[in-house]
């Protein structure tokens, strides 16, 4: 049997054809579809979850320190010991670097001094959810920002998109340098973004989240929406600031800097 | 007519063969990065683009100049571009199939990258991108290719190219646009946060590509039987001269706002590239040496002397080249990313793994281009049509 170019070029056609239409076929039959996400009963809920970090409570290295090793320890965030592969979900900065732009040289000395706690600031408006190629990166109704540490692919679009520079990468296996391993929490793999999640597994369990409960009333964590809630009640009696509010964000951290107790 | 690539000269066999060992030596780092992961790369968590990103950025910008040539060949039906525009064309397919490949480099999880596919959404720039960039391969293969073939049958191509043609040229645009656009919309990074930025992206896109196409049209000339002809190599130094005042021009305006307004934001990354930030200074020499480049292809190109006599051309060429190569393969995007949200300053620095695979992904562009050029060559000489129109 022998084939001119013509009848070649249309058999090959044709075999094409089918391979493309049983492929997409197969793509369609093989996806399931997920389950509706159901809060577990139990769980915390709210309609816009928000924290307020009370710094005047924050007094010694120990306050701090408390707070973030809680974090860090139960999310399984490794410690590279350098700068460049750090991975980080609570830490501190200073005035200067966590308000920059708001820093004045005649500012009280303890503002300038202070270790402010800097978090993801679950905004209203995320930039790295606008950005995320796949979803990835994702707004839940209650407000929480998060992300699928499975359908990222690195492309670490969200971190250049944060202005709070809240994203990590992991830039190496992260797994040995997982001081102790928490089993109840996943770890991740390399190549993947990610950042807190105001402890969205601890909240599903009817817990606050780890660094408000380590926090001696420090960071209260509440329903932005309820008027009664607790957060709604210290922002109504004190000033707070937020982090670059300029860039229309809305973030849901805000900070209550005290004044004149401290001096 | 892919045949005729598998048969050429010594020199193109030697040439081929140094590609094949950058790209094989480009692999094998790539296989350590895929293993061990982006850590083996300069970058940090606050400069999280590096290198690749950077290039990929440049490269939009040499493939979307092969609109320089079309739209004075078709649009204006400027004959003398007759046997270049192909070249054009063809420098498309090699410099998007790069933008392609230093994305995929880039990525933290490459097996997952259809996810982008998989998982639409319109918001993602990102998504845009891929979109466009795929297009824009596809349309410069099946236009440079369609015309090659009726060239070497001595026909005028089927009536479906035309269109595919006109449709390029939006594209092209598109394609730096969108890239520009990446970059542009990002809150909290005010030295991307620039509605000039689209426009500036397209200026030095218009200066490099060209100037990349001179060069190589030269080469060909010196190499091949091939003559592109003085006249196409000329209008082509116009252009860069044009793209490249234009560029220049932009850049100052960026300065300008920046240093008038005095908004610190605005000066930072300004100043961190061509003075110092804080005391860091890594890049200033290589941002000098792109200025002083900028001003010594002005010099060459604006006045008549230098720019017609082809000896001087070719610097010209090769600093507009290297000049706006730091400018926009390096500075621009490293640039944006200090100092940090937190205003302070993490340097950045390419390692040697991300270098080779920097240079891999390069030598498989040149692969590519040096295939589809002997193609082009090959096809011409065995219908004699080697000489320009004059």
């Amino acid at each position: 049997m022998s084939l001119d170019r013509r009848e070649f070029l249309k058999l090959t056609g044709l075999f094409g054809l089918g391979i493309g239409v049983s492929g997409v076929n197969l793509l369609l039959r093989s996806r399931v579809d997920a389950r509706e996400f159901v809060t577990p009963s139990g769980s915390l809920i709210a309609k816009r979850w928000a924290m307020v970090v009370d710094i005047r409570k924050f007094r010694t290295a120990e306050d701090y320190k408390r707070v973030i090793d809680a974090c860090h320890s139960i999310h399984n965030v490794p410690d590279f010991g350098n700068k460049k592969d750090e991975v980080k979900w609570i830490w501190t900065e200073e005035f200067e670097h966590a308000f920059p732009g708001q820093q004045n040289r005649y500012l009280p000395e303890w503002v300038i001094e202070k270790p402010f706690l800097l978090l993801c600031n679950h905004c209203d408006h995320p930039p790295c959810v606008r950005v995320c190629p796949t979803k990835a990166t994702f707004k839940r109704k209650d407000g929480i920002v998060m992300q699928d540490p499975h359908r990222c692919i690195g492309c670490r679009f969200c971190m250049a998109a944060c202005p709070y520079g809240s994203r990590s990468f992991n830039w190496r296996d992260p797994r040995p340098f997982i001081k102790k391993r928490n089993p109840e929490y996943p770890t991740r793999q390399i190549g993947v973004v990610e950042k807190c999640t105001f402890c969205a597994e601890r909240l599903a369990q009817g817990l606050e989240p780890a660094c408000v409960e380590k926090s001696n009333g420090a960071i209260i964590f509440g329903d932005l929406a309820d008027p009664n809630s607790e957060v709604r009640r210290v922002l109504s009696n004190h000033y707070t600031i937020r982090r670059k509010p300029e860039l229309g964000t809305q973030p849901s951290v805000f900070y209550i800097i005290g004044g004149e107790e401290n001096a | 007519m892919l045949e005729k690539a598998l048969s050429g000269s010594r020199r193109y066999w030697t040439w081929i063969i140094i590609l094949l060992i950058l790209i094989g030596i480009g692999f094998i780092n790539y296989l350590r990065q895929f293993k061990l992961g982006l850590g083996i790369t300069g970058m940090s968590r606050d400069v999280s683009w590096g290198f690749y990103i950077s290039q990929f950025t440049f490269l939009v910008g040499v493939a979307a100049s092969a609109v320089m040539l079309v739209i004075p060949y078709y649009l204006h039906n400027y004959k003398k571009f007759s046997k270049i525009v192909i070249l054009g064309e063809f420098l498309a397919v090699a410099s998007v199939t790069m933008c392609l490949l230093f994305i995929f480099v880039d990525m933290g999880q490459p097996m997952r990258i259809l996810n982008v596919i998989l998982h639409p959404t319109p918001n993602s720039i990102l998504f845009w991108d891929a979109l466009v960039l795929n297009g824009y391969l596809f349309l410069n293969i099946v236009i440079g290719w369609a015309t090659l073939h009726a060239e070497k049958k001595g026909i005028p191509p089927a009536p479906w190219v035309k269109p595919l043609i006109y449709i390029s040229i939006p594209w092209a645009i598109s394609i730096h646009t969108v890239t520009a656009f990446l970059y542009a919309g990002l809150p909290g990074r005010h030295f991307w946060l620039t509605a000039i930025m689209a426009a500036r992206f397209l200026a030095s896109a218009f200066a490099s590509g060209p100037a990349l196409l001179l060069i190589v049209a030269l080469l060909v000339r010196k190499y091949t039987k091939f003559d592109p002809g003085r006249e196409p190599i000329q209008a082509v130094g116009k252009i860069v001269t044009y793209a490249m005042i234009t560029n220049v021009f932009f850049f100052l305006l960026e300065i300008f706002t920046a240093f008038y307004s005095n908004i610190p934001g605005h000066k930072h990354s300004f100043e961190y590239l061509f003075a110092g930030y804080e005391g860091y200074g890594k890049l200033v020499p290589l941002m000098w040496l792109s200025i002083i480049l900028a001003i010594i292809s002005l010099i060459l190109l604006i006045n008549p002397g230098t720019r017609k006599n082809e000896k001087t051309l070719v610097i010209a060429a090769l600093a507009v080249f290297f000049s706006l190569w730091i400018d926009k393969g390096f500075g621009l995007v490293i640039g944006g990313f200090i100092p940090n949200p937190f205003e302070t300053v993490t340097e950045y620095w390419p390692t040697l793994p991300e270098t080779f695979i920097t240079i891999g992904v390069w030598a498989i562009g040149f692969l590519i281009l040096t295939i589809l050029y002997k193609v082009v060559i090959s096809v011409r000489e065995s219908i004699g049509n080697l000489e320009a129109e004059h």
